[in-house]
């Protein structure tokens, strides 16, 4: 690796670093609002609060059956509902390493660092393939 | 001072893992009458569990730093062991603590230069690839199932923290092929000792193997990993000891992720256990950093071992269906 190609490289960690930093806490954020939302009860829930101690200790397909909650990407259409509004937060926090690695990518490419613009490319269709419900989701 | 004031700070300790264990029975017995109403099937309110789960996970936090481990491997069978969520919640929750955490100290350990990005990324790929095959399996099978092989696992890691030899700056004569294509190497500033070493790492292709077995297992049990990927970095290929720590938990911030999208879209993410776990976890963890100073590390450590030997042999036991 030449110098110039280092000092992309290190200019990629550092970049990877201040998206990564945005993202965890603009999830977070938002986590932590909308479970404040919840509890208070200022948004009604899909599954009432009491009634959780009922189905939490149930296998999550008991849970599902029992509350109509969907899998996939289902959730999407119950948002003005306080419990499901959480999994926005969790979807974030869990989706925040995407954009760092696409910002990383033109760094690798543009040093011709092909086995690097690979992995991230490998790593991307990774996590997209795991949000996309295909093996995760039930329909 | 403060060294002295904590010296003989065993029993406080002690006391913060009895609390610990403690906690859920006691905030279940307090709010049992008041819950009766409610019609709870155990007589308890909702909110005591969450409650609990906030306490119990503000404690593990602080006990996590000082031990030098993540999370979710204290998580995952306390919270299984000890309160009344199915295991399939608590391993989407244990998740999600072990990825908050990373993602929190993610970006400083890049820009400190502790954590690698280009030793992280190829072991990374390998371990959140495996990840999502761990998750799918794990949701598929029994809770019995589960509970006996967390309950060995635990036991293993247990094994693991008690005979794993750590070396600060491993020597590594000559990277391997694959090393030296990816250029999975660095000069890492120690700020503590002021010292400036080269690192290289070898064995990759062993260490990309091992981290394929790991992601499985973060994946089915819902466990962060960094019990497994430091000795793997540190011992098996070579990389300094603050390196291996900090690009371990850099590398959770990937594999977590994948595994965490399986569990939220099987449904198995309940905001009632994740959120309080979180943000527990995430408090206690700052005073646990802040006591790392003057804490004696080293009983911690063996309470925290006690503490999973325990959690370990409760889990197979409720497995085996002999303590439900």
């Amino acid at each position: 690796m030449t110098d110039a190609q280092k000092t992309r490289v290190d200019a990629a960690q550092q970049r990877y670093a201040q998206w990564l930093a945005v993202g965890s806490r603009f999830g977070l954020a938002v986590l932590v609002a909308s479970f404040a939302a919840y509890v208070a009860g200022w948004i009604a829930p899909l599954v009432p609060l009491d009634q959780l101690p009922t189905l939490w200790n149930q296998p999550v397909a008991q849970y599902l059956k029992t509350t109509g909650q969907p899998t996939g990407w289902g959730w999407l259409a119950l948002l003005h509902r306080g419990d499901v509004l959480n999994l926005v937060g969790i979807a974030l926090l869990a989706s925040c390493s995407l954009p760092c690695l696409l910002a990383v990518l033109p760094l690798y490419a543009r040093a011709r660092d092909r086995a690097f613009v690979a992995i991230c490319a490998l790593e991307v269709v990774v996590l997209v393939f795991a949000a996309s419900g295909i093996i995760g989701g039930g329909h | 001072m403060f060294v002295h004031r904590y010296s003989g700070g065993g029993a406080l300790w002690v006391l913060l893992l009895a609390l610990l264990l403690a906690a859920p029975q006691a905030f279940a017995g307090e709010a049992a009458a008041a819950a009766q109403a409610a019609g709870a099937p155990d007589g308890t309110a909702w909110w005591v569990w969450p409650l609990g789960l906030f306490v119990v996970c503000f404690l593990l936090g602080i006990v996590a730093v000082p031990a030098g481990v993540g999370g979710g491997v204290l998580f995952v069978p306390i919270v299984g062991g000890f309160f009344p969520f199915h295991l399939d919640f608590v391993r989407g929750a244990g998740l999600l603590v072990a990825l908050a955490g990373a993602l929190s100290a993610g970006p400083e350990l890049l820009r400190a230069g502790y954590a690698n990005l280009r030793l992280a990324l190829p072991l990374a790929l390998v371990a959140s690839a495996s990840s999502i095959v761990g998750a799918v399996i794990g949701l598929a099978m029994p809770a019995r199932v589960v509970n006996l092989a967390l309950g060995s696992v635990i036991l293993g890691i247990t094994a693991l923290m008690l005979m794993a030899r750590k070396s600060e700056w491993p020597v590594v004569e000559r990277p391997d092929r694959l090393a030296q294509a990816l250029a999975m190497h660095g000069i890492f500033r120690d700020a503590a000792s002021g010292r400036e070493v080269a690192w290289q790492v070898h064995r990759t292709p062993l260490g990309l193997f091992l981290f394929l077995l790991i992601g499985v297992l973060a994946g089915m049990f819902g466990l962060g990993a960094g019990w497994a990927n430091v000795p793997v970095l540190n011992l098996v290929m070579g990389a300094p000891l603050k390196v291996s720590a900090a690009t371990s938990g850099f590398i959770l911030s990937l594999v977590d992720s994948s595994a965490a999208w399986v569990y939220l879209n099987r449904g198995a993410v309940l905001a009632i256990i994740a959120v309080p776990s979180v943000v527990g976890m995430m408090l206690g963890a700052q005073i646990g950093a802040r006591l790392l100073k003057v804490v004696p590390a080293a009983l911690v450590r063996k309470l925290v071992i006690g503490l999973l030997l325990f959690a370990g042999l409760r889990a197979l036991l409720k497995g085996l269906q002999i303590w439900n």
